[in-house]
Formats: structure tokens, C-alpha cells, sequence
């Protein structure tokens, strides 16, 4: 049985017609050719499939595409910006948080969709405090990239990786809110 | 040295720390894999497996699969083409014997991926099973001597006399020690896609060596290598099992000359991977250790016992880091074999030393406790001047330096060697260390060619990137031995288009193809001086290097680890690992790092978490995919730190490089057990280190 749907992805719009049994990762790769999120285990116990739904990181392995109909989708191609890197994927070439690759673009979505749940204020199972905003320590950080393996072995890099766009997006936004303040006052 | 085969290149590019060249389309994905690269309407193909682990197939029902809907065709071995080969492995679905289960009984390709699959389950397989044998164990009457291990090294050795040193010596160490079976796991599978245009084979396999895999299947379907073409631009993860080609790329291959002028895509799952793919043998080793009251040894031996897959031999050399190690004037070395009703074993991440470094480098640090000595001088007693087994002097050997500037950096001064003393907040606190070793390998034929294109230099060479970072060191090599800086290098490898090229194996890459690539940039130069003409162009290949009749050639490295066991659950954490290696000189220290840590993380993985559970009832991994074959994630390690020394050696090769993809893991699960042990007094011989094999101790 086929279905139709219409997918955003990367910043563009494709209407397709799925079987029902495709999943959103075999959408991607065989139908739209995106192959950015790559295909480990196809049973949501790797991580490599992950991107980005709506800004939240999730397993597009897991996900029939059927289910996905208007779904707006970020791999780690589209987190680029043309020839620039994002940030996260600043730092892990900075890091050298990768060796083979194959792992790297869900490491990018799952640290970027990281960042985010950081800033919001999410806690992870390693959040000792439930009442205060969780710290980007070493720890909470390697809890919360667990979901990606990597057998490589790049897990001391990936965390210095995400560290520094920890910080980075943390500096951004000081510097950010500093100069709205210095609007207001001008104003 | 006037040696031309190690004539040493002035450092300039090599050394330096540079960002990987195919970093870029790795970090976004862009980079295509086997199973991605471009084709206009491909084909799918999926496989069925036999569920039988020994018998025949009586029949097949192929009627309803060859009924679905986009199905285009169904292969068995009652019609599928026929192959030369002797190979019991690649031999797919040559026969109607089942070897083991998870064997490759049919092969369906359809125009989706989904009826591919659907196709495959549709296919009924009727067997005639047979009784199967797949438990190894010591006491077998069956073990047998194999002609010789992997990959042409004696089975047995001895020198000396071993009984004669264990009866007489003060101190002997009589134990056994066991290391499970491990899949390799790369997290790409292995993955093909082929096309047949009626007269030429093209297939995009995700390898370690394009070259070995084209002569693979050339012979495999009778044709002239010029008529098949392997690519393989980037490798996603291979640790020895995309090292030998498995059947992927035999049924792909021959799923594309089924339909030609269609692309044939083909991916193991995850699950097959655990059938499919090669694996390491679980090894029992047997150690004995005879020492004089210094801790100065006498003899050392070890007698291994591993299985073997009645389809395939392959014979692991677990035994033969013993042979080099340490200086003891009486040893012994033996392996013994199982064949089992299994698939074959293969290699995996340092095949003989990494199992080969877990039982002598426990046996050291008990041998150490028994007399009262710290492990890391025992190790330093037993420098031997001379490698033991040739008696030739070593190119370098610095284990002496590594333990030293190890134990420095580790604080292991002040370490309290009596074990189970140290608690913290309800965790027993312990640190161990354990000696790595690799030798040395260069490989035989590989060439590279090097152009001047459009003011470039292009270095063409049939090499792979495995996330080694061959794509950036081979171009390092390059500038060094052109006396051009790095910028001005263009590499292209992982294509039969390109020379011929050793397979990455054996740490032997830079050896040899930056060999190839120094020859062919020397080369180069004398033919056409620095200022060479629009397309001028040179070759040069790998040569024999002398020296190794002279030397023994090792890389060597020391491993300190900081191990907590949970009093009350006896889980096991391992905040801290620290490796320091001596591998002559580093080409860039960034994928260096990586290179090392990657493959401590495996060893500390090995260490902990990995083991695949043979089900003796039906033969098969039951713990066959990433939810229960556990491999280390990002929550699992802490801090991992891998250091090397300064070290030259001008016998190796013109870079001075020893090899650095396999070191890493070998002596890291030793040097775990032993601080575990040192944390809990609990001694942990049989790997993993899991808390079953703590609780009960810790309980009492
Ligand atoms: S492919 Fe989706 S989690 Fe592994
Ligand atoms: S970089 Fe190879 S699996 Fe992560």
C-alpha cells in the first residue's frame, strides 16, 4: 500500500508517494537520494539515522515516513551552510571527533539537538539537581551523546567537540542578550 | 642509510597536526558510502539465511517470492552462477550444504528495498538438518595443530626447555586465562553496489583494500581483472572485517549480472553481520610463567586453544606475542584448533595480539603480586637485550621508556600495591597496568604514480581510508618526499583506477604505500627536476626493505588504567586510561590521537561490555545486533589519554613510522582486569570483567 506525502528537508520541499512500510531513513537515502543520515542498524540502537524533526533529534530509522507527512527534516547536510560548517561541525573538526565518518552526521544532529535541550533546561538521567539548570559538564554531555555509538572510538573528541559548541553558543548568547540590553538602553 | 627503502625524508609536512582533508563531507554527511553512491534506478537485493547450523537443503519453494509484485528475480543454489573458487566461504550458494547457520541459502532482488525483504521471507527453505558442533572447549579429542597460523607463522615453538625452568624456578604462575568472541561491528555494514554492463563489472564495496577485492572477484566470475573495477572512497569503519572480501560483494556482483545495466544495491543488517562478516575466535590461554625470586623470568610459554570454522580455517596467532616479549631463556609456544560447525573466524583489530596481550599481561601482573614486586618493574627486569625469537637486536625498542614516562604521568609512585584497600564512597577504588606491542609489517606490492596536473601535484595510489586518515598522511608523505608544501598535493586512492594497493591490514599502511609514494616521488624529482613540465609523471612501488633481515622491527607502548567497582553491585567503571606509546615518528599527531584513543576505547570496551553469546543449541549469535552486543558508548568512558615518545628509527621506512591502528588496543583489557583486581583483590581471568564474576567475592 503507497501513500502520499509532502517532506521538508534540508530547506526544500518534495511530495513523494511511500509505501507504508518505508521508514523515514529509506525515504531520505533511496528515495530522495539525502544520505547524510547514514543506516547502522535500522532498529533505532545506533544513533547513525539521527536528524533533526522540528529542531528535536530523532531516529529516522524508527519513524515510518507515512507518519511523517509534513515533517520538517534536518540531516547534518542541511545544518551546514553551503560551503561553512555549523559550529557543532566546527568543533568536531576542530576535535577531530570522527575517524571513519560513518557515525558523525547523527553525532552532529544528536549534539546539536544536545545544545538546544541544554539551553532549555532539560535534565538527563546523570542531572543530580532537578531544580537548577543542568551544567554542560563532560558527564552530562557523554550521558547525553550515549544514544550515538561510535566504533571508532572518537568519544573523548566527540565530548570535547560539544564542549566547545557549548560554549561557543553559550558566549553567542551573553553577547547576544548584552546587546539587546544595550539597545534598551539606547532606546 | 643509503638504503634507498629507508633513506629518511627531512619532517616538514609529516608531524604536523592538519585537519583531515575528508573532513568536510564527513561532518555533513555528504561523503557517500558503498551503499550510497549515485545510480539512476537500482535494484535491491536481500538475503536467506539458512536456520539450520549443519545439514542440507532439500528443497526450495521460490513461488511465492518470484510472485510478489517488483520481485525481479530469486537465486539459489540450484540455479544460481556457478564460481572458481576453493574458498568455502565466498563459495555462495555453490552447494546445498549448510556449513552453519546464518548461512547464505537464497538471495532475492527486487525493484524496492521492502520487496526485496518481503520476497526474502517468502522464500521457503526445506533442509535436511544434521546433528552440529559448535561449543569449544579444552578437552576436545578433536583440537589439532593447524600448518600455520596468520598469517605464515610457525604453530608451535620452543625454546629451551620449559618443564625443566617451571620444575626448578622459584616462583611459577600456572593459570588460564580466556577471551571471548567478539564481533567486529564496523558501524557501517558491509554494503556493495554493483552494475554489469554485459561485458565489465563496476562495484562500489565498502573495503579495506580495492585492489585484493578486484582480484577476489575476477577470479570468483572468470574474468580479466581490466574488466572489474572497485571503488571505495570512504570506509565506514572496517577493524579487519572488510579486510577479505565476505559474500556481500560475491552476491552482489552476482545479483548485477543477473540485470544487467541496473545498479544492484546490497547491505548486511546488523544481524547478518553477526554471520556474515568474519569475527575474532574466543582463545583459552594457558599460561606458565617460571621466575627466580627478583622476578627475573626463566621461562614463559603459552598454550593456546581457539576454534575454526569447518567452512574456512583461520587460525588466530594469539600465541605469538609471547615469542618477542619478554626475555626468558626457555619458552614455549603452541596452538591448537577447534573446527566447529560456525562461520569463519577472521580478523579482527590486531588478530594474535590483542587476545595475545590479555593472558601474559595478567599472568605478569599476578606473577608480580605473588613476589612482591611492582608490576611495572617486573616488566622493566625482563628487557631483553635482543628479540628472543630471532636474536636480532630491534630497530627501537622503548617499553622500558613508555612504562617509565607512563608511570610518571599516572602518579603510579605513590601506589599502594595491596588490592581491595581503597574505598570511595561506596566504590573500590584500583589501577593496573599492562605493556602493548605491534610489529612492524610492510606488505608487498603497491605503486603509486604521481602527475603534475595544472600546477598540482597528483598522487594516485590504490590505498584506503578506514578513518585512518590516509587521505591526509599519504598527502603529507607526499610533500616531504616532492619537498613541496602539503597544499600543493591532490590524493586520490580507494579506486582500482589507481596503482595497485596492499590491503590496509596489519598497521601496515603507511609502511608500505608511503613507501610507494616516497619511491614515486623520488622518482619523480630525478626525472624532472623541481620544475617539472604539465603532465610529466613518474611511478614508484614498495620495495623490500633490508633492513628486516638485521632488526626487529616492533612498536611498543605501556598502558595505565584507574578502575572503580561498585562495592554493593560490583558494576564497573573506568574513570581513567592512559597510553603511551612508542611508534617512531608520528605523521600527524591529530589523526594520530585518534588512531590510538579509537583503539583504546575498543580495548576498553573489550574489557567491560563485548562478548557474543553461541547458542550450542542452534549455533548462532543470539546476542546478534547493538542492543545486546555491547560495545562502549559515549556514557562509558571518561578520560582517555594516548601520549607517544619521541622516538627515531631509521630502519623502518623513509618516514620513520611504525604503525599505529592496531597498538592501541592490545594490553588495554590487561591493564583493566589488573586494576580491577588491584581495586577489589578480585582476580578476573575470563573476559568481560562483568559483575557476576565480582558480586560473589564482593558479597563474601
Ligand atoms: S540506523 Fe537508526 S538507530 Fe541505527
Ligand atoms: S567515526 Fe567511525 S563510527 Fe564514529
Amino acid at each position: 500500500m503507497d501513500t502520499a506525502i509532502t517532506l521538508g528537508v534540508d530547506g526544500e520541499v518534495y511530495r513523494l508517494t511511500v509505501d507504508t512500510r518505508t521508514t523515514l531513513l529509506d525515504a531520505l537515502r533511496e528515495q530522495l537520494d539525502v544520505t547524510s543520515p547514514k543506516k547502522g542498524c535500522d532498529h533505532g540502537q545506533c544513533g547513525a539515522c539521527t536528524v533533526l524533526v522540528g529542531g528535536r533529534r530523532v531516529l529516522a530509522c524508527l519513524v515510518l515516513a507515512g507518519t511523517a507527512d509534513g515533517a520538517e527534516v534536518t540531516t547534518a547536510a542541511g545544518l551546514a551552510d553551503g560551503d561553512s560548517p555549523h559550529p557543532v561541525q566546527r568543533a568536531f573538526l576542530d576535535n577531530d571527533a570522527f575517524q571513519c565518518g560513518y557515525c558523525t552526521p547523527g553525532q552532529v544532529c544528536s549534539a546539536a539537538g544536545v545544545l538546544d535541550e541544554l539551553a532549555a533546561g532539560w535534565p538527563s538521567n546523570v542531572t543530580a539537581d532537578l531544580t537548577t539548570e543542568p551544567a554542560a559538564s563532560r558527564a552530562e554531555i557523554a550521558e547525553r551523546m550515549a544514544g550515538n555509538l561510535c566504533r571508532c572510538g572518537a568519544y573523548v573528541n566527540i565530548v570535547a567537540a560539544v564542549e566547545q559548541a557549548v560554549e561557543q553558543a553559550t558566549e553567542q548568547a551573553t553577547e547576544q542578550a548584552a546587546e539587546q540590553t544595550a539597545g534598551q538602553a539606547r532606546r | 642509510m643509503t638504503d634507498p627503502s629507508t633513506e629518511q625524508l627531512r619532517p616538514v609536512a609529516i608531524g604536523s597536526d592538519l585537519e583531515r582533508r575528508d573532513g568536510f563531507p564527513k561532518v555533513t554527511g555528504t561523503a557517500r558510502y558503498a551503499y550510497e553512491s549515485e545510480a539512476a534506478s537500482p535494484a535491491y537485493c536481500r538475503l536467506v539465511q539458512s536456520t539450520v547450523a549443519r545439514g542440507r537443503v532439500d528443497s526450495v519453494d521460490t513461488a511465492a517470492a518470484e510472485a510478489l509484485d517488483g520481485v525481479l528475480l530469486v537465486r539459489t543454489a540450484f540455479d544460481a552462477e556457478s564460481l572458481e573458487t576453493d574458498d568455502g566461504e565466498l563459495a555462495v550458494l555453490q552447494s546445498r550444504e549448510v556449513a552453519f547457520r546464518g548461512q547464505v541459502v537464497g538471495m532475492v532482488v527486487a525493484d524496492t528495498a521492502e520487496a526485496a525483504l518481503r520476497g526474502a521471507d517468502l522464500v521457503e527453505v526445506a533442509y535436511s538438518p544434521a546433528p552440529h558442533d559448535v561449543v569449544l572447549r579444552t578437552g576436545r579429542g578433536d583440537l589439532y595443530a593447524p600448518e600455520k597460523v596468520n598469517p605464515s607463522f610457525e604453530t608451535d615453538t620452543s625454546d629451551g626447555d620449559i618443564d625443566e625452568a617451571v620444575a626448578t624456578a622459584t616462583a611459577v604462575l600456572d593459570r588460564t586465562y580466556t577471551t571471548a568472541m567478539y564481533h567486529n561491528n564496523p558501524l557501517e555494514p558491509h554494503a556493495t553496489t554493483a552494475y554489469w554492463d554485459g561485458e565489465a563489472l563496476t562495484v562500489w564495496d565498502s573495503t579495506q583494500g580495492v585492489h585484493p577485492t578486484r582480484a577476489v572477484l575476477a577470479d570468483l566470475f572468470g574474468l580479466d581483472r581490466e574488466r572489474v573495477r572497485v571503488v571505495c572512497p570512504y570506509v565506514g569503519g572496517g577493524f579487519g572485517s572488510k579486510g577479505e572480501p565476505h559474500v556481500h560483494v560475491v552476491l552482489a556482483a552476482m545479483a548485477a549480472r543477473a540485470v544487467p545495466g541496473r545498479h544492484v544495491r546490497l547491505a548486511f543488517t546488523r544481524q547478518q553481520m553477526f554471520a556474515l562478516a568474519g569475527y575474532r575466535t574466543p582463545t583459552i590461554q594457558r599460561m606458565r610463567l617460571a621466575a627466580d625470586q627478583s622476578g627475573r623470568l626463566a621461562g614463559i610459554a603459552i598454550d593456546v586453544v581457539e576454534q575454526t570454522a569447518k567452512v574456512k580455517e583461520f587460525a588466530e596467532q594469539t600465541g605469538v606475542p609471547t615469542r618477542m616479549m619478554y626475555a626468558a631463556p626457555h619458552r614455549s609456544t603452541t596452538h591448537r584448533l577447534a573446527a566447529l560447525d560456525v562461520p569463519a573466524p577472521s580478523w579482527m583489530r590486531a588478530p594474535g595480539e590483542c587476545p595475545g596481550m590479555f593472558g601474559p599481561e595478567v599472568a605478569m601482573d599476578e606473577l608480580a603480586e605473588e613476589l612482591g614486586i611492582d608490576p611495572v618493574e617486573l616488566r622493566v627486569r625482563n628487557e631483553p637485550e635482543v628479540d628472543p625469537e630471532s636474536g636480532l637486536p630491534w630497530s627501537s625498542r622503548n617499553l622500558v621508556a613508555c612504562l617509565r614516562e607512563g608511570a610518571d604521568r599516572f602518579g603510579w609512585a605513590d601506589r599502594d600495591p595491596r588490592p581491595g584497600l581503597r574505598e570511595e564512597d561506596g566504590w573500590l577504588v584500583g589501577t593496573g597496568v599492562a605493556s602493548s606491542v605491534y610489529p612492524v609489517n610492510r606488505m608487498a606490492d603497491s605503486t603509486a604514480t604521481i602527475r603534475r596536473e595544472q600546477g598540482r601535484y597528483v598522487v594516485e595510489i590504490g590505498a584506503a581510508d578506514l578513518g585512518t586518515g590516509t587521505w591526509t598522511t599519504l598527502a603529507q608523505i607526499a610533500a616531504d618526499a616532492l619537498e613541496v608544501d602539503v597544499a600543493e598535493v591532490t590524493m586520490r586512492i580507494g579506486d582500482t583506477a589507481y596503482p595497485i594497493a596492499s590491503v590496509a591490514g596489519g598497521s601496515s599502511g603507511m609502511t608500505t604505500w608511503g613507501s610507494a609514494v616516497v619511491n614515486a616521488a623520488r622518482a619523480f624529482r630525478e626525472k624532472f627536476g623541481p620544475e617539472p613540465p604539465e603532465d610529466a609523471e613518474a611511478q614508484g612501488s614498495t620495495e623490500d626493505n633490508p633492513a628486516t633481515e638485521r632488526f626487529a622491527m616492533y612498536a611498543f607502548g605501556a598502558q595505565f588504567a584507574q578502575a572503580r567497582v561498585n562495592r554493593d553491585t560490583g558494576e564497573v567503571r573506568v574513570p581513567r586510561l592512559l597510553g603511551v606509546f612508542a611508534a617512531g615518528r608520528i605523521i600527524n599527531p591529530r589523526t594520530a590521537r585518534s588512531q590510538l584513543i579509537g583503539g583504546m576505547t575498543m580495548g576498553l570496551s573489550m574489557a567491560l561490555h563485548e562478548q557474543s553469546v553461541l547458542d550450542p543449541r542452534f549455533g548462532h549469535v543470539v546476542n546478534h545486533d547493538l542492543a545486546e552486543y555491547h560495545i562502549a558508548t559515549c556514557a562509558d568512558v571518561a578520560e582517555i589519554e594516548a601520549r607517544w615518545l619521541e622516538e627515531h628509527d631509521p630502519h623502518v621506512n623513509p618516514m620513520g613510522s611504525k604503525g599505529i591502528g592496531e597498538i592501541g588496543i592490545v594490553g588495554t583489557a590487561a591493564a583493566v582486569a589488573n586494576a580491577v583486581h588491584h581495586a577489589t583483590g578480585v582476580r578476573v581471568r575470563n573476559l568481560p570483567i562483568t559483575l557476576d564474576k565480582l558480586l560473589p567475592a564482593l558479597a563474601g
